[in-house]
């Protein structure tokens, strides 16, 4: 969602979500915990105005429930839809659980800032992301990947975890990246089990096997805080600064436009001044998230 | 000079004709014995004897609850949970006799409503767009106001379009902006005499020089940001608390809102409503993880949002030293000697 400048205010409103029509439902988890939520436009118009970076995030809106906040797994380079993968937590996401294809919801954004692709030209990336953390890495990749952009990006990693194989997101895209030689993928579970042929082993432990150089690279790290505790000290052997390290946060969120005060860690907004923060960011200001 | 004389015994006459041109007035009036700001309707008579009213008039601007969307349930019909914005007839509304904290009040909700955010909050700008301070100076400032430390003072123009100075028999009114220049040209009332500001210039003196010497809240500037909120001071400061939220809810510059649904049969609205940083609920996340756990988090925030975090962006504290978070704390916590500490 772009700000307009003044005069136009009065025919924008911010608060106003975008009417979607639920495409398409995909259970992502042998758990049916997480479902992905491919969404399509009513109108075409919308669909030209809604433009998203790799890192944002949107409300989705269902008419009776409520607004939550969630990241765009989708990349821009896919057109025509957008994908959210939703965890069934709270009453929002429980409600968008029991949804059936056809059905219409709301989706206001795009909102915050993404991740620094302009930054990453050059560069050597490294994604490293634990259990349900991975949708706007998914979204960051497959955007790199696109034969339009992946000349301008160094080596892409990814180390990429979960508790069971049954709880990996994306196992097709994950699939197509393995088959390809511009990208190194390391996919892990906590304990194996018959037909897993990944690594099995936490991420922080992998990261440590794989020991990518921090030498003109960014790691993007995204998952639960146990693993994020563990990996920090491995990266920082590896030689990565905290201004190489970037990360996405969340918190409970309204308005998303930095105005209703709910999800300020410190004098930061997750959702206007984030949710992309580099670590070097983050070590500056109060950690309430 | 434009000043002009309202005499006491004129004023409900001089709310009519505003009312006339469509105004929505809304000003101090009795409620249960206490003093809120609230709409005046034809027959209540504003309150012009008083301290401060118990209830800020943010909600002028910044309702307690508000609708923002309709949508219909009903999923025969194609419009089916599809949001609507809510057609808001333009009221202008005019602010009769708040005091001048309160008017400068409206100049930090300003901030977070259309500066701070990557938006304009279109439902506050509206209503603010259209709106006019008459602000009421303070001829005996109460023991709790704190106005001066904050930048203010019991006469302050600050926000304020019409200045009222309570002269005894009536109020001169002086314009302070172009806005309170023409309302009063449009009116027909007695023009002031040198006598009157006169009079009014040794009120006005003599309110300011009873606040005593200021306090400069910036200080708290200096201590390091992460110093000050690692600081053991709120382990004890916390404690009294009990977490009632009073002081969010009659804060004149208090902005947080919630955003919920409600269904009655086929309709549904969405609305916002304030919110307060007292309350758990307010950060709990959906997994059961809550960035501010206890009291103390919650407490914190609170002050070092008004003292802290506010003044690194826009250079003054999120408080007008209105005291009413001072006056009605039910354990007496002071707002005041929070500021004195954070100082160093």
């Amino acid at each position: 969602m772009n700000p307009v400048g003044e005069g136009e205010m009065e025919r924008k409103n911010p608060y106003l979500p975008y009417p979607v029509r639920i495409d398409k439902i995909t259970v992502e988890t042998d758990d049916r915990s997480l479902k992905s939520f491919r969404l399509v436009f009513l109108k075409e118009e919308d669909e030209k105005a809604f433009r998203y970076t790799p890192g944002q995030f949107a409300e989705l809106s269902l008419a009776g429930k409520g607004e939550i906040p969630i990241g765009i797994a989708s990349s821009p380079t896919e057109k025509g839809h957008l994908l959210f993968t939703v965890n069934k937590a709270g009453v929002v996401t429980t409600a968008l659980h029991e949804m059936s294809e056809g059905d219409v919801i709301g989706v206001r954004g795009p909102l915050g800032k993404g991740f620094p692709l302009d930054k990453f030209e050059g560069k050597n990336v490294v994604f490293i992301g634990g259990g349900f953390a991975f949708t706007t890495l998914r979204s960051t990749i497959q955007y790199m990947l696109h034969p339009e952009n992946r000349a301008r990006f160094g080596q892409i990693t990814v180390i990429y975890g979960a508790r069971r194989p049954g709880l990996l997101l994306y196992k097709e895209t994950l699939k197509e990246w393995q088959e390809r030689d511009d990208i190194s993928t390391h996919f892990t579970v906590d304990a194996g089990e018959e037909g897993w042929t990944g690594l099995v082993g936490f991420v922080p432990a992998v990261t440590e096997q794989v020991a990518p150089s921090s030498k003109d690279a960014y790691a993007i790290v995204c998952g639960p805080p146990i693993m994020i505790k563990f990996t920090m000290p491995v990266l920082t052997k590896l030689g990565f600064t905290p201004e190489q390290i970037i990360m996405s946060l969340e918190n409970r969120m309204k308005c998303g436009i930095g105005i209703c005060g709910k999800c300020n860690t410190g004098p930061k907004y997750v959702c206007k001044d984030g949710p992309v923060f580099t670590l070097a960011e983050l070590n500056q200001i109060p950690a309430e998230y | 000079m434009d000043a002009k004389m309202l005499p006491k015994a004129d004023v409900s006459g001089f709310l009519g004709e505003l009312r006339g041109k469509g105004y929505e007035i809304w000003g101090p009036v009795e409620v249960d014995g206490a003093v809120d700001t609230m709409p005046l309707d034809g027959t209540a008579s504003p309150v012009t004897e008083y301290w401060n009213s118990r209830v800020s008039p943010k909600a002028m601007v910044f309702p307690q609850s508000e609708r923002m969307f309709v949508f219909s349930v009903d999923r025969s019909r194609p419009d089916a949970f599809i949001l609507k914005e809510v057609e808001e007839p333009c009221i202008g509304r005019l602010a009769f006799a708040i005091r001048p904290c309160d008017a400068r009040a409206f100049g930090i909700l300003d901030k977070v409503f259309l500066v701070q955010g990557a938006w304009q909050d279109p439902y506050y700008a509206r209503k603010r767009e259209s709106m006019v301070v008459m602000a009421l100076g303070c001829n005996s400032p109460c023991t709790t106001c704190f106005c001066h430390w904050t930048g203010g003072g019991p006469f302050s123009r600050e926000g304020v379009d019409i200045m009222m100075t309570d002269l005894g028999e009536g109020f001169l009114l002086e314009p302070v902006t172009d806005k309170g220049r023409e309302l009063l040209q449009g009116i027909d009332l007695p023009g002031a005499s040198p006598s009157n500001l006169e009079e009014a210039k040794g009120l006005q003196d003599a309110a300011t020089a009873a606040m005593g010497e200021p306090l400069d809240p910036s200080h708290i500037r200096k201590r390091p940001l992460l110093e000050m909120f690692g600081d053991s001071y709120w382990e004890r400061a916390h404690e009294a608390c009990i977490k009632c939220g009073t002081c969010t809810y009659l804060c004149p510059t208090c902005s947080c809102f919630d955003i919920q649904d409600e269904v009655r049969g086929p309709c549904g609205v969405r609305g916002r409503n304030w919110d307060t940083c007292m309350f758990p609920l307010t950060t709990l996340h959906a997994s059961g993880h809550n960035p501010r756990p206890t009291g103390k988090e919650r407490f914190r925030q609170r002050f070092m949002h008004k003292l802290r975090y506010f003044l690194d962006d826009f250079g003054t504290i999120m408080c007008v030293g209105c005291g009413r978070c001072v006056q009605f704390c039910p354990v007496n916590i002071d707002i005041r000697e929070i500021i004195r500490e954070l100082r160093g």
